[in-house]
């Protein structure tokens, strides 16, 4: 037999059992593991156009050939992908904690802190809750004012019914379907995410968070997001929210993908407080992100602002393409690690296009056992003449039993380029704490303030509320980290 | 206010400090004089609290409590300041920013309400321009990239800032030029008076020349061997330390 032959018997089995299957379309949730059928079932069930059905059947089948990634600095015991359930219908609450008196102590304490309302502590602790709160109302006052001005921002599943043209001509392009494994995964299986169209020329009148809409639509763990400002256009986006989610899928795997062009700027900023897990870093989130922009057009401009404490391990490097002339990619970021938990983060700036300025601005805080790494890489292509880039990674370490590690990458091709890299280590001083409590100030106070001095080059990048947010989340991250 | 008796100190279990005692009245300038590793900037340490340094024995009373049982925060609140010989830089954290925090945490100790901008500011002013202090410093993180100079006078500015009761002047003078050290003395004299205390350590007499102190000691070997009015400096500019430190090496040796 002719592998051509092989592969259309192939093709045959497989639309048999395509059809058998459909028959249960009713059902709710997929069995567990990954398969062509599978996917079918997912974007069957999501109504999906046939496009995005190929799309989602070539990555699948790149994802078959491609292997996990084993070069980064964390470790994870090996994830059964036949073991993961890929499609259940947004869940009834009834599995979750009936009431708050069933949720983590230490997670409701952590709420309190934050001061964060009951109604909201049930929803991000999974509770189910009676009468939908304020956020619908809100809601639906952003909506329309986004509609005035002709901003398109919905989840991703109903962008791809009500504006499949403008889904189907960017998804993919910044992050293309065989990139990597998880990436590959990502494009093969995504549930749900968010979908941002900016038209030309317009300055996007509010911050766009997903945190209001959080409760509409649960993105589940292969979330997929596309941002889009068309020429001169502005867009100041928000990820996340600084209480402590929980979440059963220990395994999550998002696309971000961002799009400016021509004399557009996109400003990304992430906030990620997911579960950690235990002392152990048992149960814990994998939070394993694939998140890349391009710079399109001619001076335009994208900035990624990322403050991670959650998650067991972070894995990610929000990137940028810099093609057009004179565009710009940013890099602000604070990782902090404490007990067990692992990050291994940083970016990519790749420039392409003439007079390109990247600048990378990486925090790295080990407490506990934490482990922090930073990755980067900075390439200048042979045409991409007068290319700047400055790059800063500091680690600051509390204690003596967590690490930082500095894994940067230089590829410089254009000898116009000027490209700056500094690294600092430091042990948070004892000398630093006695300073401040030798002028009044407790002990651990002194530690946020150092902390937060240190921190303070990406905060001021956080738009105004998210910041202060941030700074208290750091302050309660820290509590205990000393001493 | 300060009355410290027969004091052994420490690191590690190894004695620095054996038997001092010294008493400081409010309103007096007292100066540690002696030479490297005979104890000063353990005297220092040990009255502002630092953790390495453990008291064995002997007792301190400062304003009629235990000294050495408060936390340094606490020290700080009651009026115990510490000119740092090398002030550490915390970076991101600005000078002001720093300062509000400490005054309010001195504050919320003796249970007042946090100060409010206005007056913070016009109090950063009025200091700043009693002690002729760029103000340009004061947007700066604490000691980040500062000169030794700068970093003296930083110290100095707090401390007229934090309006101590004691205050602690180690090694204030090291590394200074001689017009840094006028700018120094000349803060620190506008802050004499209010009956504050000041323990003014220092391994040079010629700061003396500017600061005169109303009595002079001189540390050897963990204990004060010679007492005396600001003679007694001029006396050691003279003959340095070694008359007074030989009897105590024969007796090491």
């Amino acid at each position: 037999m002719s592998s051509s032959e092989v592969e259309e018997l192939q093709q045959i089995a497989d639309q048999d059992y395509q059809h058998g299957f459909f028959t249960d379309i009713e059902a709710d949730e997929a069995p567990p593991g990954l398969n062509e059928e599978i996917i079918r079932f997912i974007s069957a069930k999501k109504k999906e156009p046939e496009w995005l059905l190929e799309f989602r059947l070539k990555a699948y089948h790149r994802w078959l050939q491609l292997e996990e990634p084993s070069w980064q600095f964390v470790k994870y015991p090996p994830i059964d992908y036949q073991d993961i359930i890929y499609y259940s219908a947004p869940k009834s609450l009834e599995d979750g904690p009936k009431s708050l008196d069933e949720v983590d102590p230490e997670l409701l304490r952590t709420y309190e802190r934050l001061g964060i309302p009951l109604e909201e502590q049930k929803m991000l602790a999974g509770v189910a809750v009676d009468a939908v709160f304020d956020s619908v109302s809100v809601a639906t006052t952003f909506k329309e004012e986004l509609q005035k001005a002709g901003v398109i921002f919905c989840p991703i599943s109903e962008a791809v019914q009500e504006h499949p043209e403008l889904v189907q001509k960017y998804l993919g392009t910044v992050i293309p379907i065989n990139d990597h494994f998880f990436a590959a995964l990502n494009s093969a299986v995504f549930t749900d995410g968010t979908f941002v169209y900016v038209p030309k020329g317009v300055r996007c009148p509010m911050e766009l968070s997903t945190y209001f809409r959080i409760n509409a639509a649960n993105t589940g763990q292969f979330e997929r997001t596309l941002i889009v400002a068309d020429e001169g256009s502005y867009v100041s986006y928000l990820e996340g929210c600084t209480a402590p989610m929980r979440d059963e899928n220990q395994l999550h795997a998002a696309n971000v993908e961002l799009i400016a062009m021509k004399d557009a700027e996109i400003k990304y900023s992430t906030v990620q407080n997911w579960y950690p897990g235990d002392e152990e870093g048992r149960g814990g989130i994998y939070n394993f992100v694939t998140k890349r922009g391009i710079c399109a057009g001619d001076n335009s401009k994208i900035s990624w602002t990322q403050v991670e404490t959650g998650s067991s391990i972070t894995w990610k490097y929000p990137s940028v393409i810099l093609r057009g002339d004179n565009s710009i990619g940013e890099f602000y970021s604070v990782a902090l690690t404490k007990m067990k938990q692992q990050a291994d983060t940083g970016t990519k700036m790749i420039h392409l296009g003439k007079n390109t300025r990247s600048t990378i601005i990486s925090k790295g805080i080990s407490a506990g056992r934490g482990q922090n790494v930073y990755r980067g890489e900075v390439r200048i292509n042979p045409v991409a003449d007068n290319a700047r880039n400055y790059t800063q990674c500091d680690s600051m370490l509390l204690g003596d039993r967590c690490g930082a590690h500095t894994f940067p990458y230089i590829d410089v091709r254009n000898n116009t380029a000027q490209v700056e890299h500094e690294a600092t280590t430091s042990k948070i001083g004892e000398d630093q704490i006695f300073y401040c409590q030798q002028r009044g100030i407790s002990e651990e106070d002194a530690v946020s303030l150092i902390v937060n001095g240190f921190c303070k080059e990406v905060f001021r990048e956080l738009p105004m509320e998210f910041a202060v947010e941030a700074t208290k989340l750091l302050e309660i991250s820290l509590e205990g980290s000393v001493g | 206010m300060l009355e410290i008796k027969e004091l052994w100190a420490g690191v590690d279990g190894a004695p620095i400090l054996k038997g001092l005692s010294l008493a400081v009245n409010a309103g007096e300038v007292h100066s540690i004089m002696g030479p490297n590793g005979s104890g000063k900037s353990t005297l220092a340490h040990v009255l502002a609290g630092k953790e390495e340094y453990e008291a064995t024995a002997g007792s301190v009373q400062y304003l009629g409590q235990d000294l050495l049982e408060m936390a340094p925060e606490e020290r700080a609140c009651e009026g115990v300041f510490l000119a740092f010989q090398y002030p550490v830089s915390i970076p991101g954290v600005s000078n002001t920013y720093f300062l509000k925090a400490a005054i309010n945490a001195k504050r919320k100790y003796n249970g007042d309400q946090e100060i409010d901008a206005f007056e913070f500011m016009q109090l950063v002013k009025d200091k700043s321009k009693a002690l002729n202090i760029d103000t340009a410093l004061l947007n700066r993180p604490v000691n980040d990239g500062f000169s030794g100079g700068e970093k003296k006078r930083n110290e100095i500015f707090q401390m007229a800032m934090l309006d101590p009761r004691l205050a602690i002047m180690d090694e204030t003078d090291s590394g200074l030029d001689i017009d840094a050290l006028k700018v120094v003395a000349d803060g620190i004299n506008s802050l004499r008076g209010n009956g504050r205390g000041f323990i003014v350590i220092t391994h040079y007499q010629r700061l003396l020349n500017y600061i005169v102190p109303d009595y002079v000691h001189v540390l050897n070997d963990g204990k004060i061997v010679r007492s005396g009015g600001k003679e007694l400096a001029e006396e050691l500019e003279e003959k340095g330390y070694s008359w007074l430190t030989e009897r105590d090496d024969a007796h090491g040796g």
